[in-house]
């Protein structure tokens, strides 16, 4: 038998659901490990620590995944360490791959964002009024350090050359096992690409109504999810329900739709797409019937920001030339 | 010396490309500060080329169309209108200043309202100063 694929999984500033969907191809994630053997999976799963990785020679991983976006000091020490150490990097989920919803932190201050997590919230129990600091003399003898925040959040491919993109919040784990059977067979196409099946979520939608020989018609009017009802089998944009199917990967298979759900593009953008968000607008004004059901769709949602951009603000192209010397 | 913006324009050429033509006819005076680029159909402009322009470093985007009614492909200019005022409160909820934007339905016989609209836009970015993205303001 061939040697095993060396294997890494580094979870930068996610939150592990990503690596959870990787354990969740179950069985045939046993099956998988006959071609791969694990030699980094932290700080999750293995009993390996960052001083391992960077004992490692230089190349020694032929493969390494890494989710999550780069949100503090350590999220780029590890991330660049994982990338000197891996043959082939892929940034795994959209967190990695376009900045994923803590992106979204970057339309705040550091000061706003401190305040919301550890002061401002409900469940909070903070009388002091602490706020973590990168340094902390703990008991007068204990010098203490703390990953600093960065100024702003990125993607993997903003800190280092990255070779594959994987989208999905998290990815789904059928098409997970697709990828891994990609890898093991060393079928992968060239560098630079996302690992998709290049389909939309409208393309595999069972409401897509060009799968029933319908028309799309201009919307007139918009509802939000906690407005009613909508019709289980009919596309939920035609309903007013907005969806960003049209211009999203697809390789989950459509599962927000499963559920009447409109899609919100954790998937990450279909080939040819520049910004998400602006996409996303062009996508959306287009299918409205007039001015009033624009202006109407700006009001229901409020911030179109956060909408139109939920999982991809860090790879935005305003975003990223902006946030560094406008953002405190 | 005030600076001197640097407007990136999308002109349809049914309509605002003759219009700047006609201005240069009509020898309107107004401000060196627009490149014109010209586009089939105010329609044919995406949202991502105006973002594209403003975070290579203009200082403002200006599309201008046909007057409702006056597309030469029946709905483009409404399209553009919903695609532009969604964009517009999009960049603003981002925290961009949405003025460095704008959209004008200026016809091939409005030479003279297409010199006051660079001018207008010109003085106003004047006073926003140089986008953010080049280090300024
Ligand atoms: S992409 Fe989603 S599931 Fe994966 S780390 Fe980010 S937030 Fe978690
Ligand atoms: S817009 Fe949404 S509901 Fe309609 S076909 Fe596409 S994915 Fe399905
Ligand atoms: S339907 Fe859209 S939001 Fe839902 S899982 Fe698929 S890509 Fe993600
Ligand atoms: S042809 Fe001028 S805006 Fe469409």
């Amino acid at each position: 038998m061939a040697d095993k694929i060396k294997f890494g999984f580094l979870l930068a500033g996610g939150c592990a659901g990503c690596e959870t969907a990787l354990v969740d191809i179950s069985e045939r994630l046993v099956d998988a490990l006959e071609h791969l053997e694990v030699v980094f999976w932290a700080p999750t799963v293995a009993d390996v620590k960052y001083k391992d990785l960077e004992a490692m020679e230089d190349g020694y991983i032929d493969l390494a995944f890494v989710d999550g976006m780069v949100r503090n000091t350590e999220n780029e020490h590890t991330v660049k360490v994982l990338r000197q150490k891996s043959k082939t990097l892929v940034a795994f989920g959209a967190c990695a791959s376009l900045g994923g919803i803590a992106a979204m932190g970057d339309m705040h201050s550091k000061e706003e964002l401190f305040n919301q997590a550890y002061k401002d919230t409900f469940s909070t129990d903070n009388p002091e009024g602490l706020l973590p600091e990168p340094q902390c003399l703990w008991e007068g003898k204990y010098d203490l350090t703390l990953p600093a925040f960065t100024k702003r959040v990125s993607t993997i491919d903003q800190l280092v050359d990255v070779d594959y993109y994987v989208g999905g919040c998290p990815p789904h784990h059928d098409f997970i096992f697709q990828l891994i059977q990609a890898v093991v067979s060393g079928n992968l196409p060239p560098k630079g690409s996302w690992l998709t099946s290049g389909k939309a979520v409208c393309d595999i939608c069972k409401r897509n109504p060009a799968e029933h020989d319908q028309q799309r018609l201009p919307i007139g009017d918009i509802f939000r999810t906690v407005d009613g009802r909508p019709d289980e089998d009919k596309c939920l944009l035609q309903q007013g329900y907005i969806c960003f199917g049209p211009v999203t990967q697809g390789d989950c298979g459509a599962s927000c739709l499963n559920v009447n759900i409109p899609c919100r593009g954790c998937g990450g953008p279909i080939p040819g797409v520049k910004d998400y968000g602006a996409r996303c607008v062009s996508t959306i004004a287009s299918s409205l019937k007039d001015d009033a059901t624009a202006e109407k769709f700006i009001q229901k949602f409020n911030d179109m920001a956060k909408l139109c951009y939920r999982y991809s603000y860090s790879s935005g192209i305003l975003n990223q030339k902006l946030t560094p010397g406008n953002k405190p | 010396m005030s600076f001197s913006p640097n407007i990136v324009g999308f002109a349809c050429q049914w309509c605002t490309y003759a219009g700047a033509d006609l201005a240069g006819n009509l020898r309107c005076k107004y401000p060196p500060t627009i490149k014109l680029i010209r586009v089939p159909c105010s329609g044919s402009v995406e949202p991502e080329y105006v973002l594209e322009s403003l975070a290579r470093g203009a200082d403002g985007v200006l599309i201008g169309g046909c007057h409702y009614g006056d597309c030469h492909y029946k709905e483009g200019n409404y399209k553009t209108s919903r695609r532009m005022t969604i964009l517009k409160k999009m960049i603003e909820d981002a925290g961009f200043d949405s003025r460095r934007f704008r959209l004008e339905w200026i016809s091939g016989a409005e030479g003279k309202r297409f010199a006051e609209v660079v001018e207008e836009f010109t003085r106003e970015l004047q006073e926003l100063g140089p986008n953010p993205v080049k280090g300024g303001a």
